[in-house]
């Protein structure tokens, strides 16, 4: 009897234990995503850039020569510019990369994601970004002063046909 | 997977250390490691206060099995209530898990934490058969086919985290993405569809709850697909394992119950995260290494896991071989073997069937030997021959041996007594107790119910069966077929002539060896006592 006793209060343990181990890491340890004083800057976009090349304008002759279908007046490359961004915090340089753009023939689009931890607080932020390489420096830019709660995400996008760099 | 050839059984040096009555340690089989010596301490320790038949540690397949029911029977209740929208997920949860929290909260909390454990178990079930050595040879597919399994459960629970739309599930979704945007083919815009509100519309969740009925189907068709090369698999726990098993589900259910976080914001982002470690532990390595560097090693590990039999340098014994002459297609070894490696087809003699062996599937445990009718020692005929038999340890084998140890006599002169060993439990090691004549088999299932007869009648003072305990047998079935063909309740029978008091089946473990002599000495001290023995009779009586 006391053998059966502590055999069943041997399975209340270990079945307890098992239990203890499954709820506890069922949720514990929190992962600390974020430092408690950061907001986060993420940027996102997926945009082509300018072709890279001279374009020319193919001569009545030229375009004889041409299959019907493929008669475009003008003949351009295919190869298209990286993106470049570049981004400042307070007038300080927090982040800059050029991104490539897909395709074999580098005739995709350049497509990015990065998330950027900042302090949360007040900030003047400021973005720019080229994508022809004919360009010196920056053809876009964008800025915007930002107050910033602790957690809180702001996105920089840039979609050129809505003004491109957007900051929200 | 072809077998290598076996031992020649015409070499006597190699079939002495064949019948030697050694145990897995000193014959250097596999799992005899010290993960595999640690596993097999604590298992011996839970038998003490669960049993061996209600030990979890001894059924983690079929415990995982019942944990997937738990799973989908829970599931199926919270889907009832599940709205399938942007702004109807979080809130059905909610009320599911506040207004009925008595019925739907805690089926909520119960499918949570059976997933849980149903992670655990599957790892755990991994890496006791990875310590016990069980990935080589003949189990090559049951361990490739397990492999996915860990992934598909993960996979399945993940989704599942999503539907809650709170903020683990935001950071789930993004992480995820984040994850999958640095593969060819998906890219990082994948991440654009979880950062902003307007990206995300009620058709995502029509897809998360497909993929999280989806993934679960195609586990269990990996699962049922696992078992497909075991017989009379094992696909759920004992009643006690259940009921206990569901008891502390449902007293943590209680406890700790499940609770959703604030509902998803992509305009905020939590600081701190109370992620669930068994399914989203490799989310927060995304951040501290790189994604790249959890997919090198995800993928490198179930590779690695994948392959792991192709690394066996354990060659593999030859398998069982069938003699048309002998079968008589009884199907006695179809319905034994543990592992579906027999089939019966017509014989080619035309006369009833034959036994077919799958030598990929055989595990040359010699169960089927066991099992034949025409396994007769007392058969006449200068070679014993049997209808199926171990090329490199054939019955007849077995019988000269027998004859030959029991003619030379036991090595402290008077009857001896015959023990016919399993080598993978406790074994008597190279030099048997005096008195004792001991012949290793690869497992207890190998000996003919007659041969515990033929012993006698040759002259054995009595006859030990030292089998593995029953849930310890290598070969699933062995001691269990044994135990009942000598007790008469399973074909082949043990004779009723045979004298039962002279015959004893010892359970010891491969670590137990002292419970095994000690075992037999008992066991001499009972014959003792015994009238003497008839006079040696010979096998035409």
């Amino acid at each position: 009897m006391t053998e059966r006793m502590l055999r069943y209060g041997g399975q209340v343990v270990l079945y307890g234990l098992f239990a203890v181990f499954v709820g506890y890491f069922s949720t514990s340890p929190a992962y600390q995503h974020l430092e408690p004083d950061q907001a986060l800057l993420r940027l996102s976009f997926r945009h082509a850039g300018q072709i890279a090349g001279e374009c020319r304008t193919r001569s009545a002759e030229e375009l004889a020569k041409l299959p019907p279908q493929l008669r475009a007046e003008r003949d351009c490359p295919r190869e298209r510019s990286p993106v470049h961004v570049r981004v400042e915090l307070d007038g300080e340089l927090l982040y800059d990369e050029r991104f490539a753009p897909a395709g074999l023939r580098r005739d995709g689009a350049a497509s990015a994601y990065r998330r950027l931890p900042i302090p949360a607080g007040e900030h003047h932020l400021r973005v720019q970004l080229n994508d022809d390489v004919k360009v010196d420096g920056f053809n876009h830019s964008g800025e915007r002063r930002l107050t910033l709660e602790p957690g809180q995400v702001v996105l920089i996008d840039f979609i050129a046909d809505k003004g491109g760099v957007i900051i929200r | 997977m072809a077998a290598a050839p076996g031992p020649p059984a015409e070499s006597p040096e190699t079939l002495d250390e064949v019948l030697l009555p050694l145990n897995p340690v000193e014959a250097g089989l596999p799992g005899s490691g010290p993960i595999a010596r640690a596993f097999r301490r604590i298992e011996r320790g839970a038998d003490r206060v669960f049993g061996e038949h209600d030990n979890p540690l001894r059924q983690l397949g079929g415990l995982g099995f019942y944990l997937f029911w738990l799973i989908a029977l829970t599931g199926i209740y919270l889907y009832v209530f599940y709205e399938t929208s942007v702004d109807g997920a979080h809130a059905s949860v909610e009320r599911l898990t506040h207004e009925q929290w008595w019925a739907g909260g805690v089926m909520r909390s119960l499918h949570r934490y059976a997933s849980d454990a149903f992670v655990a178990v599957i790892g755990l079930h991994l890496l006791r058969e990875l310590a016990y050595g069980r990935f080589r040879g003949f189990r090559w597919y049951s361990w490739v086919s397990g492999v996915p399994t860990l992934w598909l459960a993960i996979a399945s629970g993940v989704v599942g985290y999503w539907l809650v739309w709170d903020s683990v599930a935001q950071f789930v979704a993004i992480a995820t993405a984040e994850w999958f945007g640095v593969l060819p083919g998906f890219g990082p815009e994948l991440v654009r569809n979880f950062i902003e509100p307007e990206a995300v519309s009620d058709r995502l969740f029509s897809l998360l709850i497909f993929l999280h009925i989806g993934l679960p189907l195609a586990l269990l068709l990996v699962m049922w697909a696992h078992l497909q090369r075991l017989t009379r698999p094992r696909s759920n726990a004992s009643r006690a394992v259940a009921a206990w098993t569901l008891a502390s589900l449902t007293a943590v259910s209680f406890v700790a119950p499940a609770l959703s976080g604030l509902p998803a914001d992509l305009q905020r982002v939590a600081a701190v995260v109370p992620i669930d470690w068994f399914y989203l532990a490799p989310l927060p390595v995304i951040y501290a290494m790189s994604p790249e560097f959890v997919w090198i090693m995800a993928v490198g590990v179930t590779l690695l896991l994948a392959a792991l039999p192709l690394f066996s340098r354990q060659p593999r014994p030859a398998a069982v071989r069938v003699d048309p002459a002998h079968c008589n297609g009884c199907t006695r070894c179809f319905a034994d073997c543990p592992y579906a490696a027999i089939a019966m087809a017509p014989h080619p003699g035309g006369r009833g069937q034959i036994a077919v062996v799958d030598e990929d599937r055989c595990a040359a445990c010699g169960i089927c030997s066991g099992a034949c009718p025409s396994a007769m020692p007392f058969r006449s005929g200068e070679r014993l021959v049997s209808g199926i038999d171990l090329p490199w340890l054939t019955v007849g084998d077995l019988r000269d041996r027998l004859d030959a140890a029991i003619a030379a006599g036991a090595p402290s002169g008077g009857a001896p007594i015959v023990v016919f060993a399993c080598q993978r439990g406790a074994g008597l090691g190279s030099e048997a107790p005096a008195g004792v004549i001991g012949l290793g088999m690869p497992c207890a299932g190998f000996l003919p119910p007659s041969f515990v007869d033929y012993s006698l009648r040759s002259g054995a003072l009595g006859v030990v069966v030292a089998a593995c305990p029953g849930d310890d047998c290598e070969y699933r079935f062995g001691e269990r077929w044994t135990v009942a063909r000598l007790a008469g309740t399973r074909e082949p029978r043990l004779r009723a002539s045979a004298d039962a008091r002279r015959l004893v089946v010892l359970h010891a473990a491969r670590e137990d060896r002292a419970g095994l002599i000690a075992g037999i000495d008992e066991f001499r001290a009972k014959l003792e006592q015994l009238e003497p023995a008839n006079a040696r009779e010979t096998a035409d009586d």
